[in-house]
């Protein structure tokens, strides 16, 4: 997977993680990968959700030592 | 626009006194529909935060200029934002301080009744969560019943009523939530009492709470006395107080009765639960008052917030009771039940005492709703 831009957005509190998401998503262009960094257990949930109504793909999500990482292709 | 924090005790007020309200939850869509604030009044809106993120002007139409609007996420963060938002838009609306994680762990005491020589009985009233907890107070004395985890509010509780509490009890090992019942006996010096055939895996002491157990409450000697009622789990045990009450723990509700299947013995204890249902239960007083330890829906509590009803009248009205085929009974409480309770299987770890999280994890495994029961 070719990963276009990385955004750390551990340690954030819902709603940042979203926020930052979605503002890194708008400098990328459709079908480029964005890796994505957390630390709020709510973005589990959110992250698929807001990437579903935008018409994204999470391709890939992974937990390793408490961080989670998303894999989100813009659509 | 000013935007206005309101506490939990805020929104449970407004849930007791049956007041009008509009919430708008941030929270998505699966979150929502598993689990929200209950009120007799209440209208709802759900718009996940993350469709709001470039301007909540499509959403105005929907919202009353009327009315009183709360904005609603899981912990907070959304709604203050969402919340600015509309403000800056000319609304005036309020957030939920701590959000879902504040509501669920939000308790009221409510009175239920005055007993003899100057005594009362409270309900604490677990809106979020639908867990119902217990204090008898007698001349100095109380004793408490399924309480939930948030010890100071029992104790400061007792504090106030300048009441020393004495006994502590576990009507069973609790599946939906952790229980507060030997933290509070460790800090009060009270003695705390549960069921011996929930209590095979324990790691702590405790006195076994069996059928006949009689604990007097006080001078005047309030009675509270243990009847062994088994099906939620194999050591349920109900209590009768002061000749008037009948505390059933998770084995009958309002508009419901319990689930056999929380311990993973749904088939074992089928016969239980229909033995104490339809015999034990039957040959009690009609007139005592049930008092459950959950409620499911805001609709089985009463006009002043105790969920409270007579034994009697749930005999002719509880769905639960009135399946007079066993072999129907049966498959009622064993198949098509519905989905377990958020992470039971490590909240009774917690309550043996073979697990202790820190407060946020407990927080996390009590999210949503308790569903104990079977309608």
């Amino acid at each position: 997977m070719d990963i276009t831009k990385t955004l750390d957005a551990k340690g954030l509190a819902c709603p940042m993680p979203i926020v930052k998401t979605k503002k890194a998503m708008d400098t990328i262009n459709s079908g480029e990968v964005l890796e994505v960094l957390l630390t709020d257990k709510g973005a589990l949930n959110d992250i698929p959700a807001w990437a579903k109504s935008g018409g994204h793909t999470v391709l890939e999500q992974k937990t390793e030592e408490d961080v989670l990482y998303f894999y989100i292709q813009k659509g | 626009m000013t935007v206005n924090k309101w506490t939990a005790a805020e929104v449970a007020r407004k849930v007791i006194d049956n007041e009008e309200l509009f919430i708008l939850d941030v929270r998505n869509h699966d979150a929502f529909e598993d689990w929200k604030i209950e009120g007799h009044k209440f209208e709802y809106l759900n718009i996940p935060y993350f469709e709001l993120l470039d301007g909540v002007e499509e959403i105005l139409p929907k919202l009353p200029t009327d009315k009183e609007v709360l904005v609603v996420c899981a912990k907070e963060g959304s709604s203050v934002m969402v919340a600015e938002m509309l403000s800056e838009a000319g609304r005036e609306v309020a957030y939920l301080e701590g959000g879902m994680k504040s509501w669920s762990s939000y308790l009221e005491p409510i009175k239920v009744s005055d007993l003899e020589n100057g005594g009362e009985l409270y309900q604490f009233v677990r809106l979020g969560k639908g867990c119902l907890s217990y204090m008898v107070i007698s001349e100095g004395e109380a004793a408490i019943i399924d309480a939930v985890r948030f010890t100071d509010v029992f104790t400061n509780f007792a504090k106030e009523k300048g009441v020393e509490i004495k006994h502590v009890f576990d009507t069973h090992l609790h599946a939906d939530h952790i229980s507060g019942g030997r933290h509070i006996a460790a800090n009060t010096g009270a003695t705390y009492y549960l069921p011996p055939k929930d209590a095979t895996e324990v790691v702590f002491d405790y006195t076994p709470l069996t059928e006949g157990l009689n604990v007097k409450i006080g001078a005047s000697q309030i009675d509270v006395n243990a009847l062994y009622s088994p099906g939620h789990t194999i050591g349920s045990t109900s209590f009768v107080i002061d000749n008037q009450f009948l505390l059933t723990g998770d084995i009958l509700f309002i508009d419901s009765i319990g689930r056999p299947d929380l311990a993973g013995l749904a088939e074992d204890w089928v016969g239980d639960l229909r033995e104490t249902l339809y015999s034990r239960y039957r040959e009690l007083a009609e007139d005592l008052v049930v008092l459950p330890a959950h409620f499911m829906i805001i609709d089985e509590s009463n006009e002043d917030g105790t969920v409270a009803r007579r034994l009697g009248d749930l005999f002719k009205e509880n769905h639960g009771l009135n399946i007079e085929d066993e072999a129907e009974f049966r498959r009622t409480v064993t198949d098509n039940l519905p989905p377990q309770p958020n992470a039971y299987e490590q909240i009774r770890q917690v309550n043996m005492g073979k697990i202790t999280p820190n407060n946020d994890e407990q927080t996390e495994m009590e999210i949503g709703p308790n569903r104990c029961a079977v309608r």
